[in-house]
């Protein structure tokens, strides 16, 4: 159907885009491998910047940063892998039970709750911030784990998502187990769960990855280095002149690389997972 | 039967509870403080001595009287009205390339996504090497004009730094948008292209009469949550700019954390806040007139 001149084309621009988009990638990857700093800062001007030679390659950066007491990149990735198996693990149970009595069962102001739960999907957590650390600091969780946690559980979106996967199941699956005597609860948990996993999955990917890249709020409610996430210690890590390169790089790709390596053994997931994030509306 | 309804809804509010309460306290309730707070003179550190007073609309009067807020107001706009076609130009663009039978399709696909994944920390810091005065992008700019265009300090120069944090952050987004218009592709009707195509139309018509409109819903969309996304713009800033050089980065976001955590300034943070809602608010609005009126048309 399609010509040879059009398929050159496409092809061609399909190597660009390709290249534009590895291209940053492989800068930090190059440059995370290359032990003489001078050498990083003289190849930044040049296409060497995306390549180390395989005699060049060295690990020191690697070892530096992961040494270094002032910037401890293990215990900040502890941090953030707290924070989001916090999230996600409460979330899914908080959010799926919520959704499930939404779409599954009778009572008396089902539809306002709903209604509000929905509506408070367009909140901006950006604009709660200030108030939302007033708040927390009455309740004494300033500098903490858990003040980068329990606000975040409750997620009206995720409800909105299950919500919609509950609703479409067939009915006569609970009625099913009520008549051999189920309360609720054990329908939500032996009918309704195992069915919702692409769901539960879904939800889960979509908060990891708000919560990997989470800057604002730890910024202002967590002072202690002890607590603080990685994309907020790598943040700060650059902005202490002068900036070592080598261990910047490092460090980047140690924090990058959980994420990517879920990212690559899940990829068909994700990218359903953002395809029913924009099933909204 | 009545027993058991009653005893549905018990139960279905104990199921609800751990939800609710959460979200009353860490939704609703800042949410209401913000609007509350936004009439006050209240500080982040209160003085002991000085109760928090109401100060009707001095707060509204301070920010819209700030220079401060009108620039980072219109910076976030300028943001969004930039951002919003280059990245979703692209993100089609490469939708429709992927959507076409070319090999390994499905590796273009994973690699063009891979951006979104990568931590927008990391993706400043590779930017900031990119964009250096010795950096790979005035290299470039040297060699293909034959070294006319002199260096360019793309971070510190108030003409070229948000252009620059506009240019990185949609090549980091841009292919989670390539992916939700995948899925707008994938549910055109190919039998419609088929019918075009006896009509004679070339790809250019395919593309105006039936791709463009039948992507309605999705770009509608895409420009509803990236306008959004545009007022939430932080992190590359701080991390590259501090909103500099001379506020020309600054965005209702970093204003807004300045103003509020930096400043101690709750009440006229809670007023900027107020604003950001009603974009908000006024945005999901529009969005919801466009789909309705699109529903209304077709029927």
């Amino acid at each position: 159907m399609k010509t040879t001149t059009e398929k050159t084309l496409l092809a061609a621009i399909a190597i660009v885009m390709l290249l534009a988009v590895l291209g940053p990638l492989w800068l930090l990857i190059a440059s995370s491998l290359k032990s003489d700093e001078n050498q990083i800062m003289l190849d930044f001007g040049s296409l060497r910047a995306f390549w180390v030679a395989l005699s060049g390659i060295s690990l020191a950066n690697y070892r530096e940063v992961i040494g270094d007491p002032h910037a401890p990149v293990l215990l900040f990735l502890r941090n953030s892998f707290a924070v989001i198996t916090g999230i996600v693990f409460f979330g899914v149970f908080v959010n799926s039970l919520c959704a499930y009595a939404l779409a599954r069962l009778k009572f008396r102001g089902r539809g306002a709750i709903l209604a509000v739960t929905v509506s408070l999907i367009i909140i901006p957590a950006e604009a709660l911030a200030v108030p939302l650390l007033l708040l927390v600091n009455r309740l004494d969780l300033l500098d903490t784990l858990t003040v980068q946690i329990i606000p975040f559980i409750a997620h009206p979106f995720s409800i909105y998502l299950f919500y919609q996967f509950f609703a479409k199941l067939p009915r006569e699956l609970d009625e099913a187990a009520l008549v051999e005597g189920a309360s609720p609860l054990q329908i939500y948990w032996k009918v309704i769960m195992p069915l919702s996993l692409p769901t539960v999955s879904t939800v889960a990917i979509l908060q990891s990855l708000e919560y990997w890249n989470s800057y604002l709020w730890p910024l202002m409610a967590t002072r202690d280095t002890g607590v603080r996430p990685v994309a907020l210690a790598l943040a700060s890590f650059f902005s202490t002149p002068p900036p070592i390169w080598g261990n910047l790089m490092a460090f980047s790709v140690i924090i990058s690389l959980p994420i990517l390596v879920i990212y690559l053994a899940f990829q068909r997931w994700f990218i359903q997972s953002v395809v029913g994030s924009a099933v909204k509306g | 039967m009545t027993i058991k309804r009653g005893g549905e809804g018990w139960s279905a509010w104990s199921i609800m509870a751990p939800a609710l309460l959460l979200i009353l306290v860490f939704i609703a309730a800042p949410f209401v403080l913000a609007i509350a707070l936004s009439f006050t003179d209240q500080r982040l550190v209160p003085n002991p001595r000085l109760a928090t007073r109401f100060v009707c609309l001095l707060n509204y009067e301070r920010i819209v009287g700030d220079n401060g807020f009108l620039q980072a107001f219109k910076n976030t706009a300028l943001f969004a009205v930039a951002v919003t076609p280059l990245q979703s130009g692209i993100a089609l663009a490469m939708a429709m390339l992927v959507n076409a039978r070319l090999p390994a399709r499905n590796v273009l696909r994973g690699v063009y996504f891979l951006p979104t994944v990568v931590p927008m920390v990391v993706v400043s810091i590779a930017w900031a090497c990119l964009f250096r005065l010795d950096g790979f992008f005035n290299q470039l700019l040297s060699f293909v004009t034959f070294g006319a265009a002199g260096p360019v300090d793309w971070l510190q120069n108030e003409s070229t730094a948000l252009p620059s944090i506009i240019a990185l952050s949609a090549w980091q987004g841009f292919g989670f948008q390539m992916v939700i218009y995948l899925a707008g592709l994938q549910s055109i009707n190919p039998e419609l292209y088929e019918a075009a195509r006896i009509e004679g139309a070339g790809r250019w018509g395919e593309f105006r009469h039936i791709t463009m409109p039948g992507l309605r819903n999705t770009h509608i969309f895409v420009l509803v949550t990236t306008t959004i996304a545009a007022f939430k713009l932080f992190t590359q800033v701080h991390v590259l700019t501090q909103g500099g050089p001379r506020g020309s980065t600054n965005t209702v976001t970093r204003y807004l954390y300045e103003i509020g955590f930096s400043r101690g300034r709750v009440g006229q943070a809670a007023a900027v806040a107020v604003v950001f809602f009603i974009v908000v608010f006024a945005v999901s609005m529009a969005q919801r007139l466009l789909l309705k009126e699109d529903r209304e048309g077709r029927s």
